[in-house]
């Protein structure tokens, strides 16, 4: 029977189907950080049971962590006592820790990547939603609770049932000035944030074909926005190329053989999904929010739509903004670029490129956060931050920051915030803070004008 | 866990959609490293204004609502997979959420925590609602064994779905580790032969 990318990495994970329930899934990796694995780690201790694969884990400090002064003694009593109980569960382990500061610290799903431990093929977890960006190498990548954290620590594995499978395709030839975040805000903007629950999405098409890993990564990371555990498009040479020779990378003959696996792994052409949506790339433009989910979208050139319904019209309060107004010329006085939706060099190498030569506007404080500290070592290097300086910026040091607010990077009440990352829900980014998504080119330009432009009419 | 079979109380009607996570359980109070606490915090920022004030229009600050029901909009629990949601809602004090429809993590986390989450069609959802936010004395009885959620003497009732493992689970309060680790072997076994 024909087969999906999907089916396949599945079917190949499942230990045993219990009758009349779940599966039994296999875990190949396991990333944990500071906030969602102490309760785990208690869990077992407090039922004796030990860790199966310490050796399949690894840990990364990354969501409550400071992005200043990162060499000091983390100021905050709770967040410092938080990192302090990962090393010491680490430690107890025998699991790999890259704990602040050392030099492959970063966001999980920055860092994974890019030292070769995520790998087309496999099933991973971590206790954080946005896992669902592990699935552009061609990988079952997805987030969970706790308590699963706990169950894949005593057993290596999840009792899960196999979701149902949607495919989006998006063919053509993106317009000038359309990054992948322009394309999965544009996707969940006309699907909805519900459209995915319960499926697994696959993205197709020539659009995701010529993308970069890291485009591929910004496209999946924001698959939970519309409902779906997690997003995967299928391994390629793209793939291939970015996962060879890097720290964890399979080597020399092992990876021929790798490949040669991985390349039997894209759906068959035959193969059914239970839910299929095509786009048209021209028709994608920049984009960017205007409400409280990632589903409220529009090009930026757009107006808000004008809807009857209460929760539209209470998102639009919280928000400050009217119904069938346009959102360009709307001063901004906070930019942030950063998460692990867009933190990677190519995100920085976007916003460098808009920002040289330029000046940052007086009333913007920009918060440039990397994803990790290769990719800061890269910004350095690239001479990316010397233009960044130049242009009135700073850049600050990896973490998942305002993203989620968690550590002191927090916008003020009733502030608006262009930013890359993903989730624009009430108080995501400090209480009463009001975010607006975007991708690197739209943030940068915010912060250089100190408002939003058309974009469109500044590409040449 | 603790066990559930049967729940009859009166119900909060939190007539929102798309209720996240963030909404839930605020990032800046998941720093506690166990479960305990949460519940002061739930839906911390509805609940209390920028002032540290009691918001006296949100629901659940008004006295004439109470019970360990809650019942809210469509796509309850998007966003976040963080468990201090579920760990938020169970020690704010209540047992079952009803909504026309849940995002998968947070309804797997419920599961795991003795929180059920009773899915229900629009029209019941939009019924019920209609009849706590009315009649806040409505007694809503939740029978798990029989699957169903009924109000005022069965004038209105529903049967909703449940995976019949996490039924089992919930009913005898059991968690999916202990099942794991009766699978030791056939996991080990598994490990050995696969390849890839």
């Amino acid at each position: 029977m024909a087969k999906t990318l999907f089916d396949k990495v599945w079917d190949s994970h499942v230990v045993d189907t219990i009758e009349n329930g779940p599966q039994i899934l296999y875990i190949d990796k396991h990333l944990i950080h500071e906030v969602t694995s102490p309760q785990a780690f208690n869990e077992l201790r407090e039922r004796n049971i030990p860790i199966a694969r310490p050796n399949q884990v690894v840990a990364t400090a990354d969501h409550n962590t400071p992005t200043i002064d990162q060499h000091l003694p983390v100021k905050d009593e709770l967040s410092r006592k938080q990192l302090e109980q990962l090393s010491k569960n680490c430690k107890e382990n025998g699991i790999t820790l890259y704990d602040l500061g050392h030099k492959y610290n970063g966001i999980v799903h920055v860092m994974a990547p890019e030292l070769g431990i995520t790998q087309p093929g496999m099933t991973m977890v971590c206790g954080d939603s946005h896992t669902s960006t592990h699935g552009a190498f061609g990988t079952i990548a997805f987030g969970i609770g706790t308590s699963q954290v706990a169950q894949v620590f005593a057993s290596q594995c999840l009792l899960l049932t196999k979701p149902k499978s949607l495919r989006v395709n998006v063919n053509g030839k993106l317009k000038k000035g359309v990054y992948p975040k322009d394309v999965i805000l544009y996707v969940i903007s006309k699907l909805g944030t519900n459209s995915g629950t319960g499926y697994f999405c696959e993205y197709a098409g020539n659009v995701f074909e010529e993308m970069s890993m890291e485009g591929r990564m910004t496209v999946c990371n924001m698959s939970i926005e519309m409902g779906a555990r997690g997003g995967m498009i299928a391994p390629d040479e793209t793939t291939f190329e970015y996962v060879k020779g890097r720290e964890f990378a399979p080597k020399g003959e092992d990876f021929d053989k790798k490949v040669a696996y991985w390349k039997t792994l894209p759906s068959d052409a035959e193969a059914k999904f239970d839910k299929e949506y095509f786009f048209d790339a021209a028709d994608i433009e920049p984009m960017i929010t205007y409400g409280t989910n990632p589903g409220m979208g529009i090009k930026i050139t757009e107006n808000i739509p004008e809807l009857n319904d209460a929760s539209f019209e209470k998102s639009l309060e919280y928000m400050n903004f009217q119904k069938g107004e346009s959102l360009i010329n709307k001063p901004i006085n906070y930019v942030f670029i950063g998460s692990c939706t867009n933190s990677r060099i190519e995100d920085f190498r976007v916003a460098a490129n808009y920002v040289k030569g330029k000046r940052k506007a007086s009333n913007v404080t920009a918060w440039l956060v990397p994803g990790s500290k290769q990719v800061e070592a890269q910004i350095i290097k690239e001479g990316l931050k010397d233009i960044f300086v130049e242009a009135g910026f700073k850049l600050r040091q990896p973490g998942c920051s305002a993203c989620l607010a968690m550590n002191d990077d927090k916008i003020p009440q009733g502030e608006y915030c262009v930013s890359t990352s993903n989730r624009n829900f009430e108080g995501r980014q400090g209480q009463g803070a009001r975010t607006i998504l975007a991708s690197p080119l739209v943030a940068a330009a915010t912060a250089v004008e100190g408002k939003i432009i058309d974009i469109t009419k500044h590409l040449n | 866990m603790e066990k559930f079979t049967t729940l009859n109380s009166t119900a909060v009607p939190l007539d929102i959609e798309n209720i996240d996570t963030d909404q839930i359980i605020p990032a800046r109070f998941l720093k506690a490293t166990d479960k305990k606490g949460f519940g002061d915090n739930a839906f911390r920022d509805w609940r209390y204004n920028k002032n540290g004030e009691l918001n006296k229009s949100f629901i659940l600050n008004n006295p004439t609502y109470s019970g360990s029901i809650l019942v809210a909009g469509d796509n309850f629990g998007c966003g976040s997979s963080r468990e201090h949601a579920p760990w938020a809602l169970v020690g704010y004090g209540f047992k079952v959420i009803v909504s026309s429809f849940f995002a998968d993590i947070f309804k797997g986390n419920a599961l795991n925590n003795g929180l059920l989450p009773v899915q229900v069609s629009s029209e019941f959802l939009k019924n019920l609602m209609s009849e706590i936010t009315n009649n806040p004395e409505t007694i809503v009885t939740v029978d798990l064994e029989a699957q169903t959620i009924s109000a005022k003497d069965g004038v209105l009732s529903e049967a909703f779905d449940i995976d019949p493992y996490k039924k089992t689970c919930m009913i005898n309060g059991y968690d999916d580790i202990d099942f794991l680790l009766s699978k030791k072997e056939a996991i080990e076994t598994f490990e050995v032969e696969k390849q890839f």
